[in-house]
């Protein structure tokens, strides 16, 4: 099953086959994005979203509301595919940070 | 590789986009396919249509820009009208109610809650009264800013009115300059004292005065590059430009096709004119504009009236706004009144426009503060006006902190927003005036509240910035704001600098108010706050807003982007209408 995925309102949301689906302004506990062993992430907006078979990834720039490092990240999960349906990633789920996308 | 964004404009922008507006409100909002939204929102922006945020699907944000924020008689009252008949949702602002105008601060007008079928409507009524939204939004030639008393004003240079209406007539609307990379925005002074706010726009046209063949002329110097969005904010840059006000509108048509031609098409963030000045610098600029773009020689810069810009100069001889009665050029006068957040009522609208036609000629005036001027007001009727109702309420002698206030839309209804601003605003400067004095002499103090690092509610030129963020508070996350102090605009514009990062907002009116009683206990004579700032580094200037919790009680501390109104009884994203026809009831419900 393919979805389309896209960024959407000038970077403000992922749009799973144009529904907006996650949103910026969330706090997201990513490990490797700054000097926080698990750093607390607010995103600010969306650069680019993609997606595979079971997953809808996304990049973005954010800053630690823990210890102020700003700037751009990897792909994030924000959410998986279920049969098809979307379900999003819970953002109190610790993710590690990937290399720049 | 070319942004979405810019492969939809390429297949259709500009005024070809009205047909299919038409189409579309004749045929419901259903009609829009799936999968085409993205690329119709982004299109429909250009005739000032903004689709709202998530949960209020079908619903549109609508921008009327008039020219230097001038509303000939009869236009104000036709936007009170069609606000009152179509700008109403499915839930109530407990603050606004339902129905009313949000004077911005670029001297437009939006309205809310527009459903796309009574768009074609819309439209007709404001053509019918010489308005229009066409490049309200979108790439493109944004509303034209200027000094909102322009031909008015007793400190008037040149007449920047007839050139914001030149430019106006020359650009909105012309297939050469629609299709531009990103948002262009234009600002044009024409008096003595900055109130323009040049230094913040893409180009500005600023007064001046040279000598050509032999004689004084008075025209404009050219600045680019300005801009506060995404924490990249620039003052406009000279490019050693002078312009005669004959000129002004075909230099205007070089440096706009210049950015068409090198703006950066494949990442918009980087689109702005703020960034290629950041890399051509403005000697190269200025080369290429002269070589390739115009077919004049271009004159070097004249003599400017900088260093005797007073408006938000943070001077004591300074003025900040145009509240207040102030006498015009030919004896008549202008009256200029406080709107809190910039928010009317639909029929405290018809009020002020009906005040304006008894005892003005009917003209209203909006400025770059989100407030309203009622001009040609004869001495006669001064103290007729003042006792009007109305007047209680958009008053012309406000409150220190009512005055000073500006807030943009917010979770309200704007995606990228990321905490609720105009209603807060308002409690925080209710809280102020009455917790926290000013000395008489401290007529305003800015305040500027932005949900975002967008800046719509212009932040980095405030006494007081506050702009949108999250933190943490005892484990939940909760709205919070960035605090910058002491920016401004003058001879030498100075943008805040931020010294408290993430406060919580139910902190903020507390951390104000140490500030406020810091400085009026130790300033020196009638230093304004900017001047009292001027020399204190960050460290200084932190510790003069310490975050503390007051009686100030907070209502939307909790994440208002998880509603699909923030202020709805049942809040819940879930329980939205939307999408809805345009009595409000969902789509579904009548099929
Ligand atoms: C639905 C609500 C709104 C949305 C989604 C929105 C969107 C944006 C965006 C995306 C930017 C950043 C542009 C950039 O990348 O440079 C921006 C900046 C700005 N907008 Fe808005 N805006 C909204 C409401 C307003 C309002 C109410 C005003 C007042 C007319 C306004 C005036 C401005 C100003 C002054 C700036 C920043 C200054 C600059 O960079 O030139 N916006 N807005
Ligand atoms: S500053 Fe941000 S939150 Fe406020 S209106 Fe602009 S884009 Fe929306
Ligand atoms: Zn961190």
């Amino acid at each position: 099953m393919t979805v389309s995925v896209r960024t959407f309102d000038d970077g403000a949301w992922v749009s799973v086959d144009n529904e907006r689906v996650v949103g910026v302004s969330e706090l997201w506990r990513l490990s490797g994005f700054c000097p926080c062993e698990v750093g607390d992430v607010m995103l600010e907006a969306f650069v680019e979203a993609d997606s595979t078979d079971e997953e809808v990834k996304a990049s973005a720039v954010g800053r630690c509301i823990a210890c102020g490092e700003s700037g751009s990240m990897g792909w994030l999960t924000v959410g998986r595919l279920v049969d098809g349906e979307f379900r999003r990633t819970d953002p109190n789920e610790v993710q590690s940070h990937t290399a720049e996308p | 590789m070319p942004s979405d964004v810019e492969q939809w404009k390429d297949e259709i922008y500009g005024t070809d986009i009205r047909a299919h507006i038409e189409r579309f409100a004749e045929e419901g909002w259903e009609s829009i396919p799936d999968d085409e939204t993205g690329a119709w929102f982004e299109r429909f922006k250009w005739y000032g249509l903004y689709h709202q945020r998530a949960g209020q699907e079908s619903y549109f944000m609508m921008r009327i820009g008039p020219p230097g924020g001038v509303l000939k008689p009869g236009q104000f009252r036709t936007m009170a009208e069609i606000a009152r008949e179509f700008s109403t949702g499915p839930a109530e602002n407990p603050i606004f109610g339902n129905g009313w105008l949000d004077v911005t601060t670029r001297q437009a007008i939006q309205l809310h809650w527009i459903n796309l079928e009574d768009v074609p409507e819309i439209f007709e009524r404001l053509e019918a009264s010489g308005l229009s939204t066409i490049q309200a939004c979108g790439d493109s030639w944004r509303n034209i800013v200027g000094c909102p008393v322009a031909g008015k004003d007793r400190h008037e240079f040149v007449d920047a009115e007839t050139l914001a209406d030149d430019l106006h007539d020359a650009f909105k609307g012309n297939s050469e300059h629609s299709n531009l990379p990103r948002k262009w925005k234009v600002s044009v002074t024409g008096c003595r004292e900055g109130c323009g706010q040049g230094d913040i726009n893409d180009l500005a046209f600023e007064p001046a005065e040279r000598e050509v063949d032999g004689e004084a002329v008075r025209g404009y110097n050219v600045r680019v590059g300005g801009g506060l969005a995404r924490n990249e904010p620039r003052f406009a840059k000279e490019i050693d430009v002078f312009v005669t006000p004959e000129e002004a509108v075909d230099v205007a048509a070089g440096i706009s096709a210049l950015f068409r031609d090198h703006g950066d098409r494949e990442n918009r963030y980087n689109a702005r004119i703020k960034f290629l000045m950041d890399e051509w610098g403005p000697e190269k600029f200025r080369r290429v504009l002269q070589d390739d773009y115009v077919d004049f020689e271009l004159p070097s810069a004249g003599e400017d009236l900088r260093s005797e810009y007073s408006y938000n100069a943070g001077t004591t001889h300074g003025h900040g706004d145009h509240v207040g009665v102030h006498e015009q050029r030919d004896g008549d006068n202008y009256v200029g009144l406080n709107v809190l957040v910039g928010r009317i009522g639909a029929d405290e609208a018809l009020e002020l426009a009906d005040v304006a036609d008894e005892y003005g000629s009917g003209e209203v005036r909006l400025t770059q503060r989100q407030n309203v001027i009622l001009t040609d007001v004869p001495d006669e009727n001064v103290d007729e006006l003042l006792a009007e109702p109305v007047l209680e309420h958009y008053s012309p002698d406000p409150d220190a902190f009512q005055r000073g206030s500006i807030a943009c839309t917010g979770t309200e209804f704007c995606s990228l927003s990321i905490v609720e601003t105009k209603n807060r605003q308002v409690r925080y400067s209710r809280w102020l005036t009455e917790n926290v004095s000013l000395p008489a002499d401290v007529e305003d103090f800015h305040i500027h509240l932005s949900g975002c690092t967008a800046s719509c509610a212009q932040p980095q030129i405030a006494d007081v910035s506050l702009r949108g963020m999250k933190t943490r508070k005892d484990g939940e996350p909760v709205e919070a704001f960035d605090i910058g102090l002491a920016g401004g605009l003058g001879e030498r514009p100075q943008f805040a600098q931020w010294v408290r990062q993430r406060v919580p907002a139910d902190e903020v009116p507390g951390a104000i108010e140490h500030l406020v009683e810091t400085y009026v206990a130790e300033r020196e004579g009638e230093e304004t706050f900017r001047e009292f700032a001027r020399d204190m580094d960050e460290e200084e200037l932190a510790a003069l807003c310490e975050p503390k919790e007051t009686s100030y009680e907070d209502g939307f501390l909790h994440n208002t982007k998880r509603t699909w109104y923030p202020y709805a009884e049942d809040d819940d994203l879930d329980a939205s209408p939307a999408p809805t026809n345009p009595d409000d009831t969902p789509v579904s419900a009548d099929d």
